[in-house]
């Protein structure tokens, strides 16, 4: 992605071990991250196989707290937050009164009156502005920015368990999906919680900055008999594209509601007003004219973000993410098409610098793994 | 350190040719590969396709990202390696061996302008 401004890159409190580890750097959302490590195929392959570390500790941490802190959630994000139990989490939508998308995030609830959300790199900034203005009417709730207090290490596959249970007393078994404990990771103070954005098991995990560097070690070192390996943003795009998990700024952002971005599940539909609500509730109603769709290429070649998709002669819609995935060694993308369009197994056409493509249609995600 | 075959010239845009007569078989560098990381799609022109110094001549594609070939001369396509077309991992795997199309050169004194060797590896420092 282009840099919007000439401002200095960020760094992750990993940075050091990144460039001292031979990774390949790479300017993202207004950081300096690490976008390969050994290559993307081979990460990419890890998790699948195995396990792989990511430090993505440049994703954004806010935290809303107070007596009406489940009110001010409830108005400013789009899932129903009222349904989290103390120690569990949700995807959701920060929408804009269109319905559209300010960005995506996670909810954790930490306490009856205390949520964190973890929100994208480039949109900390602006997310933070936008739910301190949104949740003034609200009463007793305050939003803090606490990004700087957080580094965020995520370890995916089907190993991660057995990689980080010898470094916690945490009963990583008894973590299900989107829950989360608080514990130690290799003698740090941590927050363990059971997501990530792979398509694959694993843990995210979040540390104070200052003990980043401990923990990753520790991971890799407790992953070598498996083999795990670090893994750059190149990877974990390639990963979440699989598993057919939107990218905001590519596939959602303030153009694309939740309805025709396919996120009907993340709208808490029988809950009060909230922003965005009334635009959703009457798009419903009235039916979006186009929605979001998985494809895959039949004639040879790579669609990718921003390219048009035809119908017949006439440009029809746009590619929002694109790639020749390693896994599955196909040409996969998602695209947004005129409704009448969207059926698994309807074909289109991408034009790719200049030539008209075919693809298909396909029902997402691309890749699920086997329970 | 990767080794740059004395015996081709190279391009400001990272491409190699080995020149034998008026015949030269060009490639992408080794530098050019590691930029790229896992190259996963070459489109190549027809073979009797007339190319300009400096033109693109085809694309290249990494998972994450595509790239133009650019002629390091002027000529026309005699030969095109079809092979790439279904194991474009060859050029990571040996960029310097992994030709991608031989050109008959129409102006041979173009590649006097080309960097030899030494010249290249001092660029990509």
């Amino acid at each position: 992605m282009e840099q919007a401004t000439e401002a200095p890159l960020k760094k992750t409190p990993l940075n050091a071990r990144h460039r001292a580890s031979g990774a390949k750097m790479v300017p993202f959302g207004g950081w300096d991250m690490p976008v390969e490590y050994s290559g993307l195929s081979n990460e990419h392959a890890a998790v699948r196989a195995r396990a792989g570390l990511f430090d993505v500790s440049h994703m954004g941490e806010i935290e809303i707290a107070g007596t009406d802190a489940l009110a001010a959630v409830q108005r400013i994000s789009s899932n129903d937050a009222s349904k989290l139990a103390v120690g569990q989490a949700q995807y959701s939508g920060l929408l804009t009164p269109q319905g559209t998308f300010v960005d995506d995030l996670l909810v954790y609830r930490l306490g009856p009156a205390h949520f964190l959300l973890v929100v994208n790199a480039g949109n900390i900034p602006k997310d933070y502005a936008w739910i301190a203005e949104q949740i003034k009417p609200v009463g007793d709730a305050v939003a803090v920015d606490a990004s700087s207090r957080y580094a965020l290490l995520a370890i995916q596959g089907p190993e991660a368990l057995n990689v980080l249970q010898p470094l916690t007393g945490v009963d990583l078994s008894s973590i299900k999906y989107y829950w989360f404990a608080h514990g130690e990771v290799a003698n740090v103070r941590a927050t363990v919680s059971r997501t990530g954005y792979t398509g694959e098991d694993g843990f995210e995990i979040f540390v104070p900055p200052q003990s980043a560097d401990k923990v990753w070690l520790a991971l890799l070192e407790s992953g070598q008999a498996a083999d795990v390996i670090p893994c750059g943003l190149g990877a974990r795009d390639t990963l979440r594209l699989e598993a057919g998990m939107r990218l905001h700024g590519n596939d959602i952002d303030e153009t694309t509601t939740a309805i025709e971005a396919d996120l009907n599940w993340i709208v808490g539909w029988k809950k009060d007003d909230f922003v965005g609500a009334a635009a959703l509730r009457e798009q419903k109603a009235s039916g979006a004219t186009r929605k979001i769709v998985g494809f895959e290429m039949l004639d040879r070649g790579i669609a990718r973000h921003g390219y048009d998709a035809y119908i017949g002669d006439a440009k029809a819609g746009l590619v929002t993410s694109g790639t020749q995935t390693p896994f599955l060694k196909k040409a996969i993308g998602m695209a947004y098409l005129p409704l009448e369009h969207t059926a698994a197994g309807s074909e289109f056409d991408v034009d790719i610098r200049g030539r008209r493509t075919r693809a298909r249609v396909v029902t997402m995600p691309f890749y699920k793994r086997a329970k | 350190m990767a080794s740059y075959p004395a015996g081709f010239k190279y391009s400001k845009d990272h491409e190699w040719i080995e020149i034998a007569g008026d015949h030269g078989k060009v490639g992408i560098t080794d530098y050019a590969q590691q930029q790229l990381g896992d190259v996963v799609y070459v489109d190549l022109p027809e073979v009797g396709a007339k190319l300009k110094q400096g033109q693109s001549f085809g694309t290249i594609e990494s998972v994450k990202a595509v790239s133009e070939l650019y002629s390091p001369v002027s000529g026309e396509v005699t030969e095109v390696n079809t092979a790439l077309k279904d194991k474009p991992e060859t050029v990571n795997k040996d960029p310097h061996g992994s030709w991608m199309v031989a050109i008959k050169l129409t102006s041979p004194g173009e590649a006097g302008a080309l960097l030899d060797a030494t010249q290249y590896q001092d660029l990509v420092k």
